[in-house]
């Protein structure tokens, strides 16, 4: 039963979130364009929200960013520039740990306000507030495997997780295994990290996937939009 | 496309780019776009219109999607002008086009609300008893009483359904007429052109129940009581495209492109066309920036500035020369040829009352009327003649009443306006003068009290013994202070001379130069010479607010008549304020106040009731002595002003509501049992003191208004002066009255008037009020009823400044669960007759009505004034006191009567102004369009009125504006009086019959009718007193003339004969307060001024989110950069605003715009909108009448005397608020009272 368990929450789940997070956006971003936005509260009371939404904001994109070089980056990357296993779990407790300390402090700003300010709370959904509570659990469990992976700072543990990313994203077979014995509070938050991706086509999340980045490339002051879809350029 | 494939494709988007790269063409798709095509895609569209008493009367296109109504544009269908005229439209404003917001907003009204308290009472009471019986539980025990009246404005509302509402409202109503009178349910309902059919179907109940309809347009201080006196007339304008005629246009204390948005265009326009423009006002108004000249005088100093310009015209035109047209005009169209009396007081000669063919021995061969006819010196006869068209000609005999140059028995005349050259001698004659009297805040000059100044005189040998005459014009002239090379001290030889009403003696007062002012009369003149007539002057509630508005107006009236501009297309008196033209108006009242039933309704002047009955006048402190003139004749001027307003209601001059101390339902019957008639019952016993008039005891409960209806109005956050005082005395809630009553500061207390130390508080048993919103007034009323909005319902609506009539129809049907003002007054009516039979049946209820402007009783007391209280007469009703008429009223057939026309149209017929005519037909076709009622009852085979529809279709065939047909039969009527055939105004039409479904098609331009005073015609624009002046039909004055002399006794006890300059009054509203509750900051002492708004049209859209967006969102003043300075504020700051009468708390916007001395708050801005609470009061915030306080003037009282007689919104006394002070300083705290107010009392014990 432990074995099927430990398949299916780590071997079939992720599937299903990642079909959902993926089909989701589509269909959102397709259907429901007026909801696609960040639905921020600014208008509605801005102390606070400055400085907790900068502290969660820079905190949260540099775990990401870790979280996805961390993952994602095949092993014999690291072998091949020198960086040892030891080195990166060591990188990953302190930069991960005061990233995650940086955005506690944001998110915790972010909570207090949403929930104790009457103007927001009244105008917040379900999901609003959810995903915010959802973020700050994943938050925690985060930040107290750092004390776990002080236990093994070989970092074997964390070349566990690597091989299960890529293996789940490359259509490997055997990734659940490689996890079926870390500790708990890693799997709590590896299943919390995929419930986030389930989630995601359903929240305000969605705004990360949109930033008006083209703005830096474009050229000339003036946009015009032909009505001619057969158009081809003028040269 | 999928977005996200199109997103995919960003790089091949791009097609290439255009100049020099500075643009890029792209492909990207565009379908996002189709989001604001839908937006604006509609199902249909309905045309409708604000009644907001805005005057724009704007007809819109309502768009409608999925029975939403989604926008409104301006309609542009409007029947084109004449050639050479440009078009009336596109009409519309900002405000307008709003509207739709509030439909859907959460500010709208969409259930009935009644207090919780209420309704708690009203349930457990109705378990045992029946509606009426339970209605007398409630009211008649003080603590359940006191349970809801005390929650007043705090909250509270629970919905309850129609149907038990309507039951409450008819049980109350029923109660108060069974035990105190019907006259006790009183109903508050402004301007009925806005939605006339709404206005009808509250006013039609009311009038059936025998309740009261109270006046607004004098309550409003938008009447002008100059133009009743100078004119007869309640108020006519020309419309806003006849301002293209002139050649000369002065706006004066008018700001049009703010206030007349729709109709600026014609003012931009005939500049074009070469028209100059004079604009005077203190501020830098909008309209300013429009003038050749602005011209800035220190506010509320306009008549000084006025009496200047007509002394430049009086010299130039009048005496150095004489303009043939000014001559001939003046000869034909005023009373200045008419020769006054001039008597001796105090060893001195006044001007007293206009010379009457009785004083003659033989009565001049004037048999009838001779007391009422005005006599003027001819110039063919050498000698007196009795000149036709004054008000003897007009009731009693028939065919001379006109302005043709002839007297009574037809001999030709040459009526001299001046004795200059045939005097018999020059005497000094003794003219008041006030200009001279102190006041903190305005400068007077410092010339003697009274003016002995020269005047050419005849000596003439009357009934009783030899007199000295004088013309009006001689004693005009005399009064402008013009030199007529007869000497005298105080005939300005220059203009530079500092003599009343010099333009070098104005500087001091107004501030405006001298040279400004001889060149502004100058063009002004020129202009009216040139084009005879073609100077018009705009003018509104800048100059008509403060207390001596007469004043302003009269000598602004006095230009306009010097110059022959009154009456003349392009030239005249442009007053605008409220949208008074209800151009239908004789066909509107039989359906509004129930004369198809019966006749007459109670009507009632506001400013008198309020003043009473809110209990301002125990705050009264300005005496009459103040303002009572040096040269007063004997007469009974002690008292204070409620005791005037008494002894005019007691003489049968003013209305009153209530009327009598006791019930008028049983006086009947008091009157069987004594074995007299009503009439004389009345008169005895008021004589013997066993009956007495309700207004000498206003605080009396058996003289309290008990139940209010309040619709289309805002009477609590918009129009009430003396706000503060409504709350504490009318309503009993909590208020920020500041003052101490005359009991506590031991002022002067009235003689006539029963003063109790105890001031009633809560006076009202109940208060309606229907709105759409939720408005200040429904805040602070026991119910609340939704009404629809004027996008769902259907209605009429007319204006001043068009010809058109076109409607308010539905676009959708009216949401949630309100109904139109109809089928609400229709529900109540209902219920009403069912619930009646309780306590009420066929009932005699005696109605007592004021001698009336426009019929015989206009000819009551010729001469001296004679009170029968005082024994100086017998009590005659409707010569020396209130006529007295006994009305039936069968209460439980209220409903039956109210949805079917009455049988008094067959019987009776229809009629206006003086006039009547025969209207069978009328009712016949309505029969046919409406259908005849079938049930049995009173209505069987009557005319139904179920619909609003099926009211306005009453309207309109009644009408001889919308009637072809009664237009010529109205016309025919007057040609009986004057022995004119005047029918050719109207005949081409008579055919045409407007109906309702016309003017849902199209607006309609009305059919010329003998109701106004300008006609429709395709060779003129609409223009007032284009009738008098082209027909022949005199004015409705005493000399039938344009009336520039007022010889009324109490005109001379008061000083106003003759227009004279008279500075603000004093209304000490600071000194009591100013130190009384320090804050720490600095103050300093403004003049409150109240204009119309930019975000607004008074009340209404100050709460609507678009327009609060446009502005700063909430309650502004608008103060100088010095006064600010002064006081340390800084722009945008919270101020207060304070006096003895409350506070109001603000945003200061500080603007070069203000004049120092003044503080301007944009009347109406709503107390349900950001408004914190006031430090003063500790109540919130406060609006902008939480610092007035109305003031009578005696003047405005006077009845029974031809143009100074009353009619309802014609004549009367006005609410004028300009003259007050208020203290503005920085508030310290704001508090925005958001807690429940139970708490915070809890709290605070």
């Amino acid at each position: 039963m432990a074995d099927y368990l430990n398949q299916f929450f780590f071997g079939v789940y992720p599937y299903i979130c990642l079909a959902v997070f993926v089909v989701g956006n589509i269909l959102r971003f397709d259907h429901g364009q007026y909801s696609w936005r960040s639905g921020s509260s600014q208008l509605l009371r801005r102390k606070q929200l400055v400085l907790g939404s900068i502290l969660f904001h820079v905190g949260i994109l540099v775990i990401f960013v870790g979280h996805f070089v961390g993952l994602l980056t095949p092993i014999w990357v690291f072998d091949a520039i020198g960086i040892s296993h030891g080195a990166k779990q060591l990188l990953a407790i302190v930069a991960g740990g005061l990233a995650g300390l940086m955005c506690l402090a944001g998110i915790l700003l972010l909570i207090h306000r949403r929930l104790f300010d009457a103007r927001i709370r009244a105008t917040s959904s379900f999901g609003d507030t959810s995903i915010l509570l959802i973020l700050f659990t994943q938050l925690l469990l985060g930040l107290s495997t750092i004390f776990v992976s002080l236990q093994h700072l070989d970092g074997h543990e964390m070349v566990k997780f690597m091989e299960w990313a890529q293996r789940i994203l490359t259509f490997r077979a055997g990734a659940a295994e490689l996890v079926a014995d870390v500790h708990p509070i890693f799997k709590a938050h590896l299943f919390l990290g995929l419930t986030i991706f389930l989630v995601f086509p359903f929240t305000r999340l969605v705004h990360m996937l949109s930033a008006p980045v083209w703005y830096l490339g474009r050229r000339g002051y003036q946009l015009v939009r032909t009505r001619n879809p057969r158009a081809t350029a003028a040269e | 496309m999928s977005h996200v494939l199109n997103r995919l494709t960003y790089f091949k988007n791009r097609v290439g780019d255009y100049s020099n790269g500075h643009g890029v063409l792209t492909k990207e798709d565009r379908t996002w776009e189709d989001a604001y095509r839908k937006r604006w895609q509609h199902d249909k569209i309905v045309r409708s219109t604000h009644g907001v008493n805005c005057t724009g009367s704007c007809s819109w296109k309502i768009y409608v999607k999925g029975g939403i109504v989604t926008w409104e544009t301006q309609q542009t269908d409007y029947p084109r002008t004449r050639p050479d005229l440009p078009n009336h439209e596109p009409r519309g404003c900002s405000r307008g086009a709003s509207y739709s917001w509030y439909l859907y907003s959460g500010n709208r009204l969409k259930h009935p609300l009644i207090r919780s308290a209420l309704m708690k009472a009203w349930r457990k009471a109705r378990e045992t008893t029946s509606p009426i019986a339970a209605w007398a539980s409630i009211v008649e025990d003080p603590e359940t009483r006191a349970s809801y009246v005390r929650q007043r404005g705090l909250g509270g509302f629970i919905r309850a359904d129609w149907s038990e509402v309507n039951e409450i409202i008819a049980a109350s109503n029923a109660y108060t007429a069974k035990k105190y009178g019907p006259d006790r349910v009183i109903g508050f309902s402004p301007i009925p052109a806005m939605s006339m059919v709404s206005y009808a179907a509250g006013s039609r109940y009311l009038s059936l129940l025998g309740g009261t309809c109270m006046s607004f347009y004098d309550w409003y201080c938008d009447l002008p009581p100059a133009s009743p006196m100078t004119w007869g007339e309640q108020t006519d304008v020309p419309e806003s495209a006849d301002w293209y005629n002139s050649g000369f246009l002065m706006l004066w204390g008018s700001n049009v492109p703010q206030t007349r948005t729709p109709d600026a265009h014609f003012y931009t326009e005939v500049r074009y066309k070469g028209a100059k423009s004079v604009v005077i006002s203190p501020d830098y108004s909008e309209a300013s920036k429009f003038g050749d000249m602005w011209l800035s005088p220190k506010q509320g100093t306009d008549a000084a500035l006025a009496m200047a310009f007509g002394h430049v015209i009086l010299k130039e035109y009048y005496i150095d020369r004489q303009v043939p047209y000014f001559q001939e005009y003046a000869r034909q169209y005023t009373d200045m040829p008419m020769l006054v009396r001039l008597v001796k007081k105090d060893g001195r000669l006044v001007p007293d009352r206009l010379l009457r063919a009785s004083d003659f021995d033989g009565s001049l061969n004037e048999a009838n009327n001779p007391d009422w006819k005005t006599v003027a010196y001819d110039k063919c006869a050498n000698g007196i003649v009795c000149p036709r068209g004054s008000i003897g000609f007009r009731w009693g005999e028939q065919g001379k009443w006109n302005l043709e140059q002839k007297t009574g028995k037809g001999d030709e005349t040459d009526l001299a306006i001046s004795l200059i050259e045939t005097r018999d001698d020059v005497a000094d004659v003794a003219f008041p003068y006030f200009g001279n009297r102190e006041h903190d805040h305005f400068h007077g000059t410092d010339h003697p009290d009274v003016l002995e100044r020269r005047v050419p005189v005849k000596r003439l040998t009357l009934k009783d013994g030899e007199t000295l005459v004088a013309t009006v014009f001689d004693l005009l002239a005399a009064n402008y202070g013009v030199d007529r090379g007869l000497g005298g001290d105080w005939a300005a030889s220059s203009y530079d001379d500092d003599t009343p009403y010099t333009p070098a003696w104005q500087e001091k007062i107004t501030g405006v130069a001298r040279d400004k002012v001889i060149a502004v009369a100058r063009g002004f003149a020129d202009n009216a010479e040139k084009t005879r007539g073609k100077s018009m002057v705009i003018l509104g509630a800048g100059l008509n607010h403060w207390y001596h508005m007469d004043m302003n107006y009269r000598g602004i009236i006095n230009m306009l008549v010097m110059c022959g501009c009154v009456g003349q297309s392009g030239g005249g008196w442009s007053h605008y304020v409220g949208q008074e033209k209800l151009r239908p108006q004789t066909g509107w009242q039989p359906l509004a106040f129930a004369l198809d039933w019966a006749r007459p309704p109670r009507h009632m002047n506001s400013t008198s009731f309020f003043y009473a009955h809110t209990d301002q006048w125990r705050y009264e402190t300005l005496g009459v002595d103040e303002i009572l003139s040096p040269l007063a004749p004997e007469g009974h001027w002690d008292g204070s002003f409620i005791d005037f307003n008494a002894r005019a209601e007691r003489m049968g001059w003013l209305p009153s509501a209530p009327q009598l101390e006791r019930n008028p339902l049983e006086l009947t019957k008091e009157a069987e049992a004594a074995g007299l008639d009503v009439q004389d019952y009345v008169a005895k016993s008021l004589k013997s003191g066993a009956l007495k008039m309700s207004c000498e005891d206003p605080d009396k409960p058996d003289n309290w208004p008990r139940n209010l209806f309040v619709w289309r109005s805002n009477l609590l956050g918009s129009s009430g002066k003396g706000h503060e005082y409504f709350l504490k005395h009318l309503l009993g809630t909590n208020h920020g009255v500041q003052g101490k009553d005359l009991g506590e500061t031991g002022g002067q207390k009235p003689e006539e008037v029963v003063w109790r130390d105890e001031a009633p508080e809560g006076k009202l048993d109940l208060l309606v009020t229907i709105d759409f919103r939720m408005s200040t007034t429904c805040v602070y009323s026991d119910i609340a009823l939704p009404t629809a909005t004027w996008y769902e319902k259907n209605d009429l609506n007319t204006s001043d400044m068009h010809p058109f009539i076109h409607p308010l129809s539905s676009a959708v049907d009216p949401l949630w669960e309100s109904r139109s003002d109809w089928d609400i007054f229709k529900g109540i009516a209902k219920s009403f007759s069912e619930i009646a039979p309780e306590a009420l049946g066929v009932e005699k209820d005696v109605v007592l009505t004021p001698m009336l402007h426009d019929t015989a009783g206009e000819l009551a007391q010729p001469f001296d004034v004679k009170d029968w209280k005082r024994n100086e007469a017998e009590p005659i009703p409707g010569k020396t006191m209130p006529a007295v008429t006994v009305v039936e009223r069968d209460y439980p057939n209220l409903y039956k009567r109210y949805t079917a026309v009455g049988p008094l149209m067959t019987s009776i017929g229809n009629g206006g102004k003086g006039i009547a005519w025969n209207t069978e037909h009328e009712i016949e076709q309505l029969k046919a369009l409406n259908g005849a009622v079938t049930e049995e009852g009173p209505a069987k085979g009557l005319p139904r009125i179920d619909s609003a529809i099926d009211a306005a279709e009453v309207i309109l065939t009644l009408a001889p504006e919308t009637n072809g047909e009664v237009a010529v039969k109205a016309w025919d009527a007057l040609s009986k009086a004057t022995g004119r055939e005047h029918a050719h105004l109207a005949e081409a039409k008579e055919d045409e019959k407007i109906r309702f479904r016309d003017i849902v098609a199209q607006p309609r331009k009305i059919i010329s009718s003998p109701t106004w005073s300008g006609i429709e015609s395709e060779k003129v624009c609409y223009n007032a007193g284009y009738t008098n002046v082209h027909e022949l039909i005199p004015w409705r004055t005493l000399t039938g003339r344009q009336q520039l002399y007022q010889d009324h006794l109490w005109m001379r006890a008061f000083g106003e004969t003759l227009c004279v300059y008279r500075p603000p009054v004093d209304t000490k509203t600071i000194a009591p307060v100013i130190n009384a509750k320090d804050n720490g900051n600095k103050q300093v002492v403004l003049n409150f001024i109240t204009p119309h708004q930019k975000w607004g049209i008074h009340s209404t859209y100050t709460d609507n989110l678009l327009m609060l967006t446009l502005s700063r969102g909430g309650p502004i003043v608008w103060l100088s950069e010095d006064d600010a300075r002064e006081a340390g504020i800084e722009d945008n700051d919270w101020i207060e605003a304070y006096n003895t009468n409350g506070a109001l708390t603000a945003r200061a916007v500080v603007s070069q715009r203000v004049k120092p001395g003044m503080v301007m708050m944009y009347h109406a801005q709503e107390k349900i909108v950001n408004v914190p609470g006031s430090e003063i009061t500790g109540q919130r915030g406060g609006i902008h009448n939480s610092v007035t306080r109305t003031v009578l003037k005696p003047t405005h009282m006077i009845g029974g005397y031809a143009q100074q007689s009353y009619g309802f919104n014609y004549y009367g006394t006005v609410g004028s608020n300009r003259d007050e002070f208020v203290i503005v300083r920085k508030m310290n705290k704001i508090d925005w009272m958001d807690q429940p107010a139970q708490e915070k009392l809890e709290a605070a014990e």
